[in-house]
């Protein structure tokens, strides 16, 4: 989707931001792995505090929930052809099977079409490789122009 | 079922004491007879969008999941939390570095699913911020 290698280089210097920078992601210890144009992975450790029933030790679905949002949304940055805020629409998940004890989840979003006021999305959790996912999720961004914030800078696009 | 109201009240808050993921988001609620109102105090930590001081879509969404389940526990005779099929996330306005409350409605509880709706709001409880709709798993007891 992003011709422009450029722009790309200017998304690839400042997607990690995206999560890095953003605190909810930095607590639940989000990582970006792989940046490519309208392409990004992302990985969630396994972390005590997330814990959703103490019995199994299993991850709550929220942290799920939570990488799978924020993974499209760095998908939607990486599509971007131009500097643009955006913001989560609607985010619909399904969840296959529970994630694994102990193990990090990761997950691949895809920003799979663009118009000037919307992007859609997919993405997938697993814990090796889409074959066996977790959940999947299919997603919708609104997509303002930079100027709507009254700020310039690729920054300005940095939402959860 | 076996169990009055506030015996499920009291499970229910007993369950929410020991889930690690709870605790970590900060999560509250207040419950009078079988309507129940949850709580996200406002927490740093919860913020998606340093610039514009918006609180992170995850912690919104993590905070509606919990609602539906905390609902539906109540209402429902499981011994464990209901784990979710998949859940729909609608996202209205900006949720502002706020607390954040929520309601949710159980709008069918079937034998092994149940349809749960959830709204989640800030200063007004007509200009809701997100809203949640989705279906959980019920074990057969």
């Amino acid at each position: 989707m992003t011709d422009d290698p450029d722009f790309f280089d200017l998304v690839r210097q400042y997607a990690p931001n995206v999560i890095n920078s953003v605190p909810y992601a930095r607590t639940l210890g989000f990582e970006l792995v792989d940046l490519e144009p309208g392409k990004a992975i992302a990985k969630a450790p396994y972390q005590a505090e997330t814990i959703g029933d103490v019995e199994t030790g299993i991850i709550h679905g929220g942290v799920v929930t939570a990488l799978l949002d924020n993974v499209s949304g760095v998908s939607v940055i990486a599509a971007l052809t131009e500097m643009k805020s955006t913001a989560t629409l609607d985010l619909r998940i399904d969840y296959m099977r529970p994630a694994e004890v102990g193990r990090d989840i990761f997950a691949e979003a895809k920003c799979y079409h663009m118009t000037r006021t919307v992007a859609f999305t997919r993405a997938w959790a697993y814990h090796e490789s889409k074959d066996r996912v977790i959940a999947t999720a299919s997603g919708s961004f609104a997509l303002n122009p930079i100027s709507n914030f009254g700020q310039t800078g690729i920054r300005r696009d940095i939402d959860g | 079922m076996g169990e009055d109201i506030f015996e499920r009240q009291e499970k229910l808050q007993a369950y929410l004491q020991k889930t690690p993921f709870a605790e970590f988001l900060g999560f509250r609620c207040e419950v009078m007879g079988d309507e129940m109102t949850a709580i996200l105090p406002f927490d740093e930590k919860l913020i998606g969008n340093g610039t514009i001081r918006a609180l992170h879509g995850g912690a919104t969404g993590a905070f509606l999941e919990l609602t539906a389940m905390a609902q539906l526990f109540l209402l429902s005779d499981q011994q464990k939390l209901s784990k979710p099929i998949n859940l729909t996330i609608d996202y209205l306005r900006q949720a502002k570095a706020e607390d954040l409350y929520a309601r949710a409605t159980v709008t069918k509880q079937g034998r092994r699913i149940a349809n749960v709706h959830a709204e989640a709001w800030q200063s007004e409880r007509s200009r809701p911020v997100a809203s949640l709709s989705a279906h959980f798993l019920l074990e057969s007891l």
